[in-house]
């Protein structure tokens, strides 16, 4: 028995959003009589953390503090239309959103303070902690609570604002192909560090390095969570998970459950390292691209490549089990 | 249908429980207790899981009736106030969680670990979450956290 080791790259690019119908989300919001911002979205939060992402783009823009910023993603009934959360889209599209219905809401915001304090809104300026402000006078202020308090009860205004992003529709030129289909891409490269038994056929992953350009990392604690869990779950894909050997065809033998479906657990994590580049995207929400879905991408051919370097085996189908990589020595060796 | 008791963090709770009422149904449904959750339901995921009488047990597979006396202790029981248990300080310190779902069942197999072995290895940190599945984090913020609070707990305990 020998342990071969092995060392792989991939890099990959990776467009945000889509180019079906056109891709649009609308994002509204309101000021409540407490000071209070409300966003309402049809857009999704299934963990990935987009309700931070963009309360934190409504709070910026706002010149507000974060725990000001309500997100309410109730009803795709009732809320603003939104395409929904797929094609790494939800930072972008959603962000751009939101800022546009928040700078809307902060021209009424400062209109109404500009009116309560008699000055021109032109020289007014946020300070982040609650408050409205004179520039060059801070002492003349009014705080959030009491602008919402006037819109409501003296002046009779609604302190509010209504965002939407669209990607229209793009058709290619017949002649050459060229079209735009996406905003913008992120762009990644994964190297992979295997290890390989000979007799068992059995693949390690004992590290992964990654770095990631993904126009602006908003949350970089989120964003580094993303690129490494992401490049867990490209692990997974590489050399664990498996609906096979019957699917679809057949449910009688394949995995039903989690009891059957093989999945790295804590103890078959690579090492990670993870190098986030920012180079803002002129159309991204403060320069963001979508990582989504690219996480999980460049994990696995740079594990395949480094199979192949370990031992000479050139694998093109996933996951890389032990029989595949069996049978890959037997042809070299025939 | 029984009538059961629990000690429930801490306070003595009576419900009525069919035959096929799990400990994770009377938690959430009964007793309004729904940090624990159901993922699979069938005790390969580890969401649902709380102590029983101190040691980890998916409560998805746990019939209440059989139950009855014992004590019970979930992530709703851990915070003292607005003061978090070292292992759910830790949790949130190195951002251990994201969607968050396996979260309450991922701090109640730490608790159970550090309960009965104070000074883990990583490899005995990551045995004692094997039954907790985690689709998100890819686990190394996970075990360093239940590591971290390891250690706190420690230092804690020599002050």
């Amino acid at each position: 028995m020998t342990l071969l080791r092995g060392r792989g790259y991939a890099s990959v690019n990776y467009p945000t959003g889509m180019n079906l119908g056109g891709d649009p989300s609308q994002a509204l919001i309101h000021a409540t009589t407490m000071g209070a911002f409300v966003i309402s979205l049809s857009s999704v939060d299934l963990g990935q953390g987009l309700k931070t992402v963009v309360a934190q783009c409504a709070a910026e823009t706002l010149g507000m503090p974060m725990e000001n910023v309500i997100v309410d993603t109730a009803d795709t009934d009732t809320g603003p239309h939104c395409m929904g959360t797929f094609a790494s889209r939800g930072t972008h599209r959603v962000g751009n959103a939101v800022i546009m219905a928040a700078r809307e809401a902060r021209d009424v915001m400062l209109a109404v303070a500009a009116d309560e304090l008699e000055v021109d809104a032109g020289d007014l300026e946020t300070d982040g902690t609650g408050f409205v402000r004179l520039k060059g006078s801070p002492e003349t202020k009014i705080h959030i609570a009491d602008i919402t308090l006037a819109a409501h009860f003296k002046q009779g205004r609604t302190i509010s604002g209504r965002g939407i992003f669209l990607k229209e529709r793009n058709y290619p030129v017949p002649e050459t192909g060229e079209m735009d289909p996406d905003s913008c891409q992120a762009h990644a490269c994964t190297v992979a560090e295997v290890e390989v038994d000979d007799e068992t056929g059995v693949v390690t992953v004992l590290s992964l390095h990654n770095a990631y350009e993904i126009g602006r990392a908003l949350n970089p604690a989120m964003a580094a969570q993303q690129v490494e869990g992401g490049g867990w779950m490209g692990v997974s894909h590489a050399v664990f998970e498996s609906t096979e050997p019957y699917y679809p065809a057949s449910r009688d033998h394949g995995p039903v459950d989690f009891c059957e479906y093989l999945m790295p657990g804590p103890a078959e994590i690579p090492v990670q390292s993870s190098v986030i580049l920012e180079r803002p995207a002129s159309n991204g929400p403060f320069g963001a691209k979508g990582i989504g879905e690219m996480t999980a991408n460049a994990p696995i051919p740079a594990i395949a490549n480094a199979i192949f370097d370990a031992c000479g085996v050139r694998l093109t189908t996933m996951p890389f089990t032990p029989e595949s990589v069996l049978r890959g020595l037997d042809a070299l060796r025939a | 249908m029984k009538i059961v008791n629990l000690k429930v963090n801490g306070v003595g709770r009576t419900f009525i429980a069919r035959p096929e009422t799990t400990l994770l149904l009377a938690l959430r449904e009964q007793l309004g207790l729904t940090g624990a959750k159901r993922g699979c339901a069938q005790g390969a995921c580890g969401s649902c899981t709380v102590l029983l009488d101190g040691q980890p047990v998916v409560s998805c597979l746990v019939p209440a009736v059989t139950v009855d006396g014992s004590d019970v202790a979930t992530v709703e029981g851990l915070a003292d106030g607005r003061k978090l248990s070292d292992v759910q300080q830790a949790f949130l310190d190195g951002f251990a969680t994201q969607c968050g779902f396996c979260t309450p069942g991922m701090i109640m197999s730490a608790e159970a670990l550090l309960d009965r072995n104070p000074n883990p290895t990583r490899d005995e940190v990551n045995e004692a979450i094997s039954g907790n599945v985690c689709r998100c984090t890819g686990y190394e913020p996970i075990v360093s956290a239940i590591l971290d609070a390891a250690e706190r707990r420690r230092a804690g305990a020599n002050l």
